[in-house]
């Protein structure tokens, strides 16, 4: 028989700081803007991940409302950003995160 | 149970944002998100916030995702890229790697010296952001969006009316023709020259405010 751990909050709140850490990582790595994206999803999921856990964890119904508020602004987010990476592509199709220094000083 | 759905809904969450990360292909990379905000959708539900479950599967696998390969299939940029040369190599690698571990020890490092526990006041049960057992957490969530949270919620409308005005103003294409014609840029609406495609993609240069001036003038 395999012993049955139990599954506590710690367990989502490391599997959150590890999705969390390979965001990280696919930002700083790749440079596709549309990748850089991803992995900026990828960075606010393990976020909300990290609240719903903590509202479990303290019973606090707090934790879920910012979640709600964080879809939101994630919408936002997207809706504006992938605005800009069209505005960047169709200019130039193979346009990487280096060229975007239109405002450089 | 609950290990088993932990230990499947956590390996999808985690082989996806491998695979968004390794992927070559863009299009690989959106599919394999789709199955880490499955797996994070799960893991709501295994902690009881159904309606968060529901709303990440729409939203974020429904619409953001969505959002993501129209983008990919609108641009044509879902060709393969070279993963050897494409991403920054050598010293930048290597001091991604050593940023997403350090960023990665910081949060393991707390949670292993509350020993799991999370160290905030929590909420009493008689206060009015406790969670209840026995009440939909759909109630609750929105009782308290829509009392405590109420400006909030408002100020989110604002943000996301000006979230669909930018992303307007930033996709659309300025033609020069519009350009001249429009009210705000100029005078007289009745300028319009024949010029190449070509121009029409350039915005109005000197040369062009000339034009207009001469309009008014005559």
């Amino acid at each position: 028989m395999i012993a049955i751990a139990e599954v506590t909050p710690a367990w989502y709140l490391v599997l959150g700081a590890i999705l969390f850490s390979i965001g990280t990582v696919g930002l700083l790595v790749r440079r596709n803007p549309l990748v850089m994206f991803m992995c900026i999803e990828l960075m606010l999921n393990a976020v909300t991940l990290t609240f719903v856990t903590f509202s479990r964890m303290l019973h606090d119904v707090n934790g879920q409302s910012v979640v709600v508020f964080v879809l939101v602004v994630a919408a936002a987010e997207v809706v504006v950003g992938l605005g800009i990476i069209v505005a960047l592509l169709r200019k130039q199709p193979t346009a990487t995160a280096d060229d975007l220094n239109v405002l450089r000083g | 149970m609950e290990l088993f759905v932990f230990l499947v809904a956590g390996g999808a969450c985690i082989a996806g944002a491998l695979g968004v990360v390794l992927s070559s292909n863009p299009v690989h990379a959106a599919l394999s998100l789709v199955g880490t905000l499955f797996g994070i959708a799960v893991l709501f539900v295994a902690q009881e916030a159904n309606f968060l479950a529901a709303v990440q599967v729409i939203v974020y696998a429904g619409a953001i995702v969505v959002l993501f390969l129209f983008v990919l299939m609108l641009l044509g940029v879902d060709r393969s890229e070279d993963l050897s040369i494409e991403p920054l190599g050598g010293g930048q690698r290597i001091a991604a790697g050593i940023i997403g571990l350090a960023v990665l020890a910081l949060p393991l490092l707390a949670i292993n010296s509350t020993e799991g526990e999370a160290t905030g006041a929590g909420a009493q049960p008689g206060d009015a952001n406790a969670l209840q057992d026995g009440v939909a957490d759909v109630a609750q969530l929105g009782e308290s969006v829509f009392t405590t949270y109420l400006f909030a919620f408002e100020a989110t409308s604002v943000l996301l009316v000006i979230a669909v005005v930018g992303a307007v103003v930033l996709a659309r294409k300025v033609k020069r023709a519009d350009y001249v014609n429009d009210p705000l840029m100029s005078a007289s609406g009745d300028v319009r020259t024949g010029r190449s495609p070509l121009d029409a993609q350039q915005l109005p240069d000197v040369e062009s405010d000339s034009s207009t001036a001469g309009a008014e003038t005559t």
